[in-house]
């Protein structure tokens, strides 16, 4: 069994065919990109997965288990992490408590001892507040560790949204275009950081990516879709290579 | 200039950052124990309101502030609390239990109106929790048996452990006083926690929040519970202030006094919560001082530009006229909101902070420090 798998994903709205019987499986420890050119129904299947929108059909397993009926909070909560193309950053926070929220699947504690403060409390807070800085670390944002998001450029906050996800400790990633709005050497970092969280955080990712050296660079595997529709899968050579992927970008 | 020096999560975490703030914290604390035995008795009644309205707004805050859903009803929550507890006094419940039940009550009630605010958001939400306050004050006139109707209900003077705790007594004040306390210590450890965290989450974006585990239904009662039970704890506080209450003082007019309380203030921080009460206390006191004194003192400056007695007195009760107008104070509290909202969007102690910085950094203060850049980035689809 696969570790992350979709069966047969569609997502229509009225007649537009978004997401279209789509099927695919990433393995645990892999890096898997999704490319194909606008429109094609990328972005739309992380929302599925993530639970933004709900499949018209089809099914989603992880670690052997449908997730396609869980409520989103809980998609979280079983290690599924994602980050956002136009970036969803709490906005009048600083990065700390940004990164902080990142580690809210693992908050046990109730409502009341959280009124006084106990020391489980106390406890608990030191034990996310070591994770996010550990996550800062590695990410190079300690610069930026007390400032409010709206003051911040967008190529940091893009980091940022990549740290938050890290801090949740997720099983498996989601990054929705982790280089747009990137310049080259940010988006080097990116592609090494991708490549670290792999090798030494163990984290499992799928991207949905446009600059095909970063998917060359980090891929293990590349999927590339047309109109909903799954075009070529294997890797980042052979997919870009294949007639219909070539005909999907430069026209027949 | 302080530069703190972290070595230690526990920095992070503590509620006074350095022992600078613990000393003036220890002096404003020192100065409210002594106040009822040097203030004058109209300020110290003063103060008792300060205290109850700066409760209000920290629980307006949490809900409003920092979990980003406003609300128009809390005065019908501070009815729910002073109702309560007259209720219950009438079949002699102690002090405690009743304290108890009226927060425990406006909280469930709180949670209640807090689900359907889960589909509505902005003005709708605002609409709603509108209707919610209407309701309860049309519920409070009609239902007679249990809360006499418009007629109001008398409330005892207050019994503590079986001693009478008389509404301008200093223990009443330290009562006050102890639950504002109390209330601020407590949404402070709230903030520091998971639970604040997400408020504050939903309040940025509910898209993002879900996706990284949080509840936003869950949290969104939360917060409304919260918010209603503290507010139902100063209902308690506030019936036994008045002694006497009745529909018509939780009105929406109230309820605006409320969030002119935390815009004033500045929405972004408990400080603002107390400093807006003091705004709002204080401010009545100066129009009455205002509708009394102007049209003399205007007459004067008329008489002063050469008018004759007859002008003079004319331009007085011409004043006057204006000056006890219907709804004048409506319309004054509706420009004070403009007007802070325009110039001054993060309230007094966003002033307050400004000015600190100013003499922290001098002679390099930027005014541009505290501008918010505009972001056009965020996307609204997925809200």
């Amino acid at each position: 069994m696969s570790y992350f798998r979709a069966e047969n994903l569609s997502l229509h709205f009225g007649g537009l065919k978004a997401v279209d019987a789509v099927s695919f499986a990433v393995e645990r420890g892999e890096i898997l990109s999704i490319i194909g050119p606008n429109g094609a129904g990328k972005s739309s299947i992380f929302n599925l997965i993530s639970r933004i929108y709900r499949p018209t059909s089809g099914r989603i397993f992880f670690e052997d288990q449908d997730i396609t009926e869980q409520p989103p909070y809980d998609i979280a909560r079983l290690g599924i992490a994602r980050t956002f193309q136009n970036i969803e950053l709490f906005e009048n926070a600083t990065v700390l408590s940004n990164l902080l929220v990142g580690r809210h699947r693992h908050s046990t504690t109730q409502l009341w001892q959280e009124l006084l403060f106990l020391p489980s409390v106390r406890a608990n807070e030191k034990v996310h507040r070591r994770r996010v800085e550990q996550v800062i670390e590695f990410l190079d944002l300690e610069p930026y560790r007390d400032k409010l998001i709206s003051g911040l450029p967008y190529g940091v906050r893009k980091v940022i949204e990549l740290a938050r996800a890290l801090c949740s400790e997720p099983k498996l990633i989601l990054l929705d275009e982790p280089s747009s709005g990137l310049n080259v050497e940010e988006t080097d970092d990116m592609s090494f950081w991708i490549r670290d969280m792999k090798n030494e955080l163990g984290v499992t990712v799928l991207m949905v990516e446009h600059d095909m050296s970063l998917v060359n660079r980090v891929s293990d595997r590349v999927i590339a879709l047309n109109y909903g529709r799954v075009l070529a899968m294997g890797s980042p050579a052979e997919v870009q290579q294949h007639p219909d992927v070539v005909a999907a970008y430069l026209g027949a | 200039m302080r530069f703190l020096f972290k070595t230690d999560y526990e920095d992070d975490i503590k509620l006074f950052p350095h022992s600078g703030y613990l000393v003036s914290y220890g002096i404003l604390l020192a100065l409210l124990l002594i106040a009822p035995y040097v203030l004058s008795s109209y300020l110290m009644s003063q103060l008792v309101f300060v205290c109850i309205y700066a409760t209000v707004g920290v629980a307006l805050l949490i809900l409003t502030g920092f979990t980003g859903q406003a609300s128009l009803g809390h005065a019908a929550f501070l009815a729910i609390g002073a109702y309560t507890a007259a209720y219950l006094q009438k079949y002699n419940v102690p002090f405690p239990v009743y304290f108890l039940a009226a927060g425990l009550l406006t909280g469930c009630i709180g949670a209640m109106v807090g689900f359907p605010a889960l589909r509505l958001q902005g003005i709708y939400l605002v609409i709603a929790t509108i209707s919610f306050a209407l309701i309860v004050e049309e519920v409070l006139a009609r239902w007679e048996s249990v809360t006499n109707g418009n007629e109001g209900m008398r409330v005892k003077t207050l019994s503590l452990l079986g001693v009478a705790v008389p509404r301008d007594s200093p223990t009443f004040y330290f009562l006050c006083l102890a639950v504002l306390v109390l209330t601020i210590v407590g949404t402070l450890n709230l903030l520091r926690s998971p639970t604040g965290r997400a408020f504050v989450a939903i309040r940025d974006s509910e898209t993002a929040a879900r996706s990284m585990g949080v509840n936003v239904a869950l949290y969104k009662v939360k917060s409304f519970a919260i918010s209603a039970a503290i507010t139902g704890f100063a209902g308690v506080l506030f019936a036994h202030k008045l002694s006497f209450i009745s529909p018509e003082m939780f009105t929406l007019q109230l309820s605006i006094e409320f969030i002119i309380v935390i815009l004033i203030g500045g929405s972004f921080s408990l400080h603002g919560a107390v400093l807006g009460a003091i705004f709002i206390v204080m401010i009545d006191p100066f129009l009455t001082y205002l509708k009394d004194d102007m049209p003399g003192i205007i007459a004067g400056i008329a008489a002063a530009f050469g008018a004759g007695a007859q002008e003079a007195a004319d331009v007085q009760s011409r004043v006057a006229a204006f000056a006890s107008l219907n709804g004048l104070k409506g319309a004054i509290y509706g420009i004070i909101i403009v007007l802070f909202v325009l110039f001054e969007p993060l309230g007094l102690y966003g002033r307050w902070l400004k000015i600190k910085l100013f003499f922290q950094l001098f002679p390099l203060y930027k005014r541009a420090t505290f501008k918010r850049q505009k972001i056009y980035v965020k996307s609204e689809r997925n809200r």
